[in-house]
């Protein structure tokens, strides 16, 4: 974990209302961990005393990229910051996604602009498996030909239908798992997988691992579907953070433990938890 | 700057000595090792660690916190480890630093004030004692104690009887005299005053119509309070003859400058450390760089100075 004053190297549209920023940071940027986060202060933003953190989309030695969307006050502001300009930032932060189990095929979940948090993920699985986007419309998909690029199979699901499949993105997902099942169609490894189980006796979804960032309702639904089926899943969970660094406890959520629950940071012992771990609220 | 022309930053709080006059605010700070690669934890004059109680402690619901224009409201409701938790799980982390350690004290009642207080007299790592009298955010104790003075005194008294470090009582902004809290911390024997707790305060969503915090009210921190801060220093500081530590939005050097100057003899910086972990070190070497040029030779020359 690093303070650095950076600079600005790239700011641009990216697809639809989304931006890429991508910052100079020699000493975050070989550090970063896949689902790793920056906590950035806004520059010329300065009626807010908190910084604002993004999952880290793209890392080298010499720089991070984030993807964000105008959604607020904060990111309104960071949409009027140009290249060139200095910005402060603290990273990497959090504890990121493990590696997959030995032998699992890797699906990837994302809602809108979560797949950011995904592609150091991505790129870094030996094993290149399926990944589901889902999003409101063609313009809330982003990167589906770098994720392919790497060598993942992508399947999209869109609100309304104006890209991939109608509806949610777990829905894209089940109709995977089931077809997968039945035998319809398989994804190279994830076909023998599945071929992989006795014949005639129930095929075996514990051959794959999720990894999954987007909106809590997405996130509850994946790590549902993980449990009800014995799979794991690593959920990248986004709350309000103040900190960033585990010290003022804002960004906590119920995680279980032998003998009840206790608060987790977000910020320190997430964003990424396993959703066995996860008590939902709300 | 000349070595000849260094000003003296060291100030004394009791028998606690600070080489300088900069601390951070409990609850800001977390328990220390979260900051310890981004601050040079050795530089400050002292950390401050978040309120510690007898038992652990699960803390208010979420959301905690929300943010305000030049501030923040937080309803944290001080959970943490315990005072045994915090014993094992913290303080030798301490060992390999020399900065010194106030450890934030509450309770639920009387009992437990002095019960803490009773426990951590035996260690020697810790440094002085911070009372929370003040806390905004919890229903047992809390803000009770800071706001009727003769709670108050009850809580001083039995805290002091337990204790041989150098106490420090954290008074709560919201009272109609602050003087007379400050006097009575004063003749129950606290070493030293700080001024002043977060003050409670409320933000509602228009569209849900709820509150923004789960607790529905917190306390408002961030450069939004400092005015207030600076009118409780300067009233308590013509009231007691013990040490006042300043607090409220505290952002850089001038700041800190302000509250010497209307009678703190030191000052912790809070939220700041949020928008950037490095303030207290900065507002160190901005004080230092200020008294230098101006020819003041020690905080304690500067101490009270305003003219009003």
């Amino acid at each position: 974990m690093k303070q650095e004053n950076s600079t600005i190297l790239e700011h641009r549209l990216f697809h639809g209302d989304y931006r890429l920023l991508k910052f100079s940071a020699p000493s975050i940027g070989p550090h970063v961990q896949p689902g790793q986060f920056v906590h950035l202060k806004i520059p010329r933003f300065e009626h807010a005393v908190l910084r604002r953190p993004f999952s880290i989309f793209k890392a080298d030695t010499e720089s991070v990229s984030i993807l964000y969307k105008a959604v607020g006050r904060g990111t309104a502001a960071l949409a009027t910051v140009v290249e060139g300009e200095p910005v402060s930032l603290i990273g990497p932060l959090g504890t990121g996604f493990p590696m997959a189990g030995n032998g699992k095929i890797p699906l990837l979940v994302a809602g809108g602009y979560g797949n950011a948090a995904l592609y150091l993920q991505a790129a870094k699985l030996p094993v290149k498996g399926v990944a589901f986007f889902g999003g409101r419309t063609a313009d809330d998909i982003l990167c589906v030909d770098e994720f392919k690029a790497l060598g993942w199979d992508v399947h999209i699901a869109t609100d309304d239908g104006s890209l991939g499949q109608k509806g949610f993105v777990t829905a894209a997902l089940d109709a995977w798992l089931e077809e997968q099942e039945a035998g319809i169609r398989g994804h190279g490894s994830g076909e023998n997988c599945f071929q992989g189980s006795e014949k005639n006796s129930k095929p075996q979804r514990s051959c794959l691992e999720l990894f999954a960032c987007g909106p809590n309702a997405m996130l509850k639904a994946v790590g549902d579907r993980a449990i009800q089926n014995g799979l794991t899943a690593w959920l990248s969970m986004d709350r309000n953070m103040a900190c960033g660094v585990g010290a003022c406890l804002t960004c906590v959520i119920k995680r279980k433990t032998a003998d009840g629950w206790e608060w987790a940071r977000c910020c320190k012992d997430g964003p990424v938890f396993n959703a066995e771990e996860i008590i939902w609220e709300d | 700057m000349n070595q000849m022309n260094k000003p003296d930053l060291k100030v004394k709080i009791g028998s606690l000595e600070m080489k300088n006059p900069v601390t951070v605010a409990s609850g800001t700070f977390g328990y220390g090792p979260e900051y310890a690669d981004l601050v040079d934890l050795n530089r400050l004059g002292a950390i401050t660690v978040k309120g510690i109680c007898t038992e652990p402690h699960i803390g208010n619901n979420t959301p905690r916190t929300f943010e305000t224009h030049g501030g923040m409201l937080n309803a944290i409701g001080l959970p943490g480890p315990g005072a045994q938790g915090f014993i094992k799980k913290y303080l030798p982390f301490f060992e390999n630093y020399k900065v010194p350690l106030i450890v934030n004290i509450w309770g639920k009642t009387v009992e437990d004030y002095a019960r803490v207080a009773e426990i951590f007299n035996d260690q020697a790592r810790i440094s002085a004692l911070e009372v929370n009298v003040s806390c905004p955010n919890v229903k047992e104790g809390g803000a009770l104690y800071g706001t009727d003075v003769n709670l108050f005194r009850t809580v001083v008294d039995a805290v002091r009887a337990k204790t041989t470090k150098p106490l420090i009582i954290k008074l709560a902004p919201n009272v109609a005299d602050i003087k007379q809290f400050a006097r009575a911390a004063e003749e129950c024997g606290a070493d030293a005053v700080s001024i002043m707790n977060s003050y409670p305060a409320m933000a509602i969503n228009i569209e849900t119509r709820k509150p923004e915090l789960a607790n529905r009210t917190g306390g408002l921190s961030g450069p939004a309070i400092k005015p207030i801060a600076i009118k409780l220093v300067w009233e308590a500081a013509k009231a007691i003859q013990i040490p006042i530590i300043g607090m409220g939005g505290i952002y850089s050097p001038e700041d800190a400058l302000e509250f010497i100057i209307a009678g703190a003899s030191a000052v912790a910086v809070g939220t700041a450390s949020f928008t950037d972990p490095s303030t207290a070190v900065r507002v160190i070497e901005g004080m230092e760089t200020w008294m230098a040029a101006k020819g003041i030779g020690s905080v304690a020359e500067l101490k009270g100075t305003v003219q009003a």
